[in-house]
């Protein structure tokens, strides 16, 4: 039996509102034919907007929640992503066209990455933040807080480490995020969005669109409740116009650049989507 | 005063099977221990719960060998991910087993179901939860750009919380990659000993984690151990002192945890009935057997006689009986000697001078049992004002100024924990600056966190544990390779 794909907003798994999809093909084999997979739902505007809804009314909870539960929920998913290997394997394998060998080695270092992003959740604070020796009697000290929704355009050329590296960063510190997956190998995405569905991370904290990045894009660049935006997979697009969107509302852009997948990854992923408080009060007796 | 009638609501023991007989846990072996074997009782009871095998120096010796191999084939060279997952499973373990444990504790340490189910277990559960995300992030940790393992990690720890201070002691040594011979105390072994089967369960490579049961003379063969690269140890400040000057001029390295005598500073315009629950938690958590228990309270002079007819009235509610009842408050002492201590130090206290109460509450036929203990007139040279009581014994003195009390606070050789209660944040902030203490606590008492650190000043030892500060203790100084 094969399954239908669809898209992954407020925990729920709906087809477009459109009720439109595409055609989703494997990777070439050696005889040059890409074989049928599915048809994906193809996300418009409005499915966009409604992920962008249901990640502000999750934002709340999640960034409430103790770093030490959302990192336990966020561990639980790299157990659930386990579980799963098999088909993530299978998944990546055809949508990326590699060996066995290969995809395993891939959706390895996506779990591993996730376990790494987990385990950060209880450790950002302690090395973002610090006590500011102030020239008074004041007690001063700066910590992060998540930023809020963010919207983030998924790599497209790598179909599931290539999300991972997106996705945890965003979510470990409590935002809340709208993605957009590869175009053409978005099944990796859904099967990811059901290793999250089951895993404790509350409806919302992840919304998952599957669809044409250049069609959604403009809209999430340019929508006046998303915090932040990840232009990561837009290379090939007209970003610097998302960009310019952006600036609206002064969202947080994180331009695309040259991505290193394989390579440990940089704090930096996480911290564009905090802002830093700093509290004063004073001392005396 | 209306008091409840409880009936009693034991938790079942059916869930823990204890053996007759614990040998040495020794490169993922049990071996047979050398010494003597000794039993663990249960002191609520004096039932015997099991033996346990003594591990003699020689038996020490072949654990730091089993470490040391361990540490240079295995763990020293797996990448921090994959140490980290070995820790994330132990923590998951400890998890899944939480009510065995807790009821495994309670049996073996006298302290109420209560606290080893929702305070000892998931806080030990957490510490491994947190350590495992910090195994691959060491470069991070501000520690140089590549911290590297002491080796092999000699551990100490007392009964107080077999498990929690297990979990304080294994998990960041682990983590920093170095690998441990750890001894539990004498008469609280058993969680240590079960914790062998969820180091196996979680398939941790042999040798990286080795238990050595025994008394004082177990522990100094750890110390005196050339090839122990690193001792941390938790328990008195005597025998913290014994510690540093047994590994002077050696190439050793040590962190203390040791004991205390916490103020709590109550200001008149604290919120007095959150503040008398501070207390009685920071004085009767674990029957006071706490190194940062808030042994003395420092009362404002003009609410001290409110603060002492609260304090009563509140200890007269607390239940004291089986630990192993959902509804106890307070449980037993831990050991015959450690009720000889307190009742001793109670008795030094009346003869000093001072007032005594206590609750007058029915105290079971068996097993070891000490009433909340009230101490009034205590003047700051009394040996209940000055010496680590370590047992449900509050003494209570007053001040006038901020200035006196801070200058009481300190008054002790020891420097561990502080509580301040006043509404005014300013003053919390500067008691804080001035109290020499590692760990200060405002408007809240015994609050403890994986991430925060944890350690005293002065005689109640040096390092810190928990926290990116605790990993310190576990990696060498300096970034040369």
């Amino acid at each position: 039996m094969r399954k239908t794909y669809k898209l992954f907003i407020g925990g729920a798994f709906p087809r477009s509102e459109s009720g439109r999809s595409y055609e989703v093909y494997a990777a070439a084999g050696r005889s040059g034919k890409r074989a049928f997979l599915a048809n994906a739902a193809k996300a418009s505007r409005k499915d966009a907007r409604n992920a962008v809804v249901a990640a502000r009314k999750a934002v709340g909870g999640w960034a409430g929640a103790t770093a030490y539960n959302r990192g336990q929920v966020l561990y639980r998913v790299a157990e659930v992503m386990e579980s799963r290997r098999d088909q993530l394997v299978a998944e990546v394998r055809t949508a990326e066209g590699l060996s066995p060998a290969r995809a395993g080695a891939v959706v390895d270092a996506a779990i591993d990455r996730w376990v790494w992003y987990a385990g950060w959740s209880d450790k950002i604070a302690q090395i973002t933040g610090n006590l500011n020796p102030v020239a008074g009697p004041y007690f001063n000290i700066s910590a992060p807080e998540p930023t809020g929704v963010v919207a983030v355009l998924a790599p497209q050329d790598s179909s599931l480490l290539g999300l991972v590296s997106v996705v945890a960063p965003v979510i470990v510190t409590g935002n809340a995020c709208v993605v957009v997956s590869s175009e053409s190998m978005p099944l990796p995405a859904i099967t990811l969005a059901e290793c999250l569905a089951t895993s404790d991370v509350p409806g919302g904290v992840v919304n998952i669109l599957t669809g044409d990045a250049a069609e959604m894009a403009p809209w999430l660049a340019s929508h006046l409740d998303v915090n932040g935006i990840d232009l990561t997979g837009a290379a090939d697009l007209d970003w610097a116009a998302f960009e310019a969107a952006a600036a609206d509302n002064l969202k947080r852009v994180r331009r695309p650049g040259p991505e290193d997948l394989a390579a440990a990854p940089e704090l930096t992923r996480m911290t564009a989507w905090l802002e830093t408080k700093t509290v004063w009060h004073p001392k005396g007796r | 005063m209306p008091t409840f009638e409880y009936a009693p609501a034991p938790e079942s023991r059916a869930v823990v099977d204890i053996p007759d007989s614990y040998r040495l846990w020794i490169g993922g072996e049990w071996v047979e221990g050398r010494g003597t074997p000794f039993p663990t009782i249960n002191p609520a009871t004096e039932e015997t719960l099991s033996t346990v095998a003594e591990a003699t120096a020689e038996d020490v010796d072949a654990a730091v060998r089993a470490a040391r191999t361990a540490y240079t084939r295995i763990w020293s060279r797996m990448s921090g991910t994959d140490r980290g997952k070995y820790l994330f499973r132990i923590a998951r373990i400890m998890q899944e087993r939480a009510r065995e444990l807790a009821v495994l504790e309670t049996l073996d340490n006298g302290k109420p179901i209560k606290e080893t189910r929702d305070f000892d277990v998931p806080t030990a559960a957490a510490h491994f939860f947190y350590h495992a995300g910090w195994a691959d992030k060491l470069e991070y940790a501000g520690l140089g750009s590549s911290p590297r393992p002491h080796g092999v990690v000699g551990q100490i720890i007392p009964w107080n919380f077999p498990l929690l201070m297990l979990a304080w002691k294994i998990a960041p040594a682990l983590a920093c990659g170095n690998t441990v011979v750890l001894k539990p105390a004498e008469t609280t072994p058993l969680a240590a000993l079960l914790f062998a089967d969820i180091c196996q369960q979680a398939d941790l490579p042999p040798g990286v984690v080795n238990l050595v049961t025994g008394a004082g003379a177990t522990g100094q063969a750890i110390v005196d151990h050339p090839g122990i690269d690193k001792i941390a140890f938790t328990g008195s400040t005597a025998v913290g002192k014994m510690i540093a000057r047994s590994i002077a001029g050696s190439d050793k390295h040590a962190t203390l945890e040791l004991g205390g005598k916490a103020a709590n500073v109550v200001f008149d315009d604290a919120p007095l009935d959150q503040a008398i629950e501070g207390i009685v938690g920071g004085i009767f958590f674990n029957q006071g057997q706490v190194c940062c228990a808030g042994s003395r309270v420092l009362a404002q002079e003009n609410i001290v006689d409110d603060v002492v007819d609260r304090l009563k009235r509140r200890l007269e509610t607390l239940r004291l009986g089986d630990p192993l009842d959902k509804n106890t408050d307070v449980g037993a002492i831990n050991s015959e000697r450690q009720l000889a201590r307190i009742t001793e130090l109670s008795a030094v206290g009346e003869a000093e001078g001072a007032v005594r109460w206590d609750t007058g509450c029915p105290l079971p036929k068996n097993g070891f049992w000490f009433r909340p203990t009230l101490f009034t007139e205590v003047s700051q040279s009394h040996r209940i004002a000055q010496e680590e009581i370590f047992g449900p014994v509050l003494s209570v003195l007053t001040f006038r100024t901020p200035g006196e009390a801070v200058a009481k606070a300190n008054n002790t050789p020891y420097g561990l924990s502080a509580g301040v209660w006043t509404e005014k944040g300013s003053r919390i902030l500067w008691m804080a600056d001035q109290l020499k203490a590692g760990v200060v606590w405002a408007n809240t008492f015994n609050q403890f966190d994986p991430t925060s650190p944890f350690g005293g000043y002065k005689e109640s030892g040096y390092g810190r544990e928990g926290g990116r500060h605790g990993l310190a203790a576990y990696v060498r100084k300096g970034t040369q390779q």
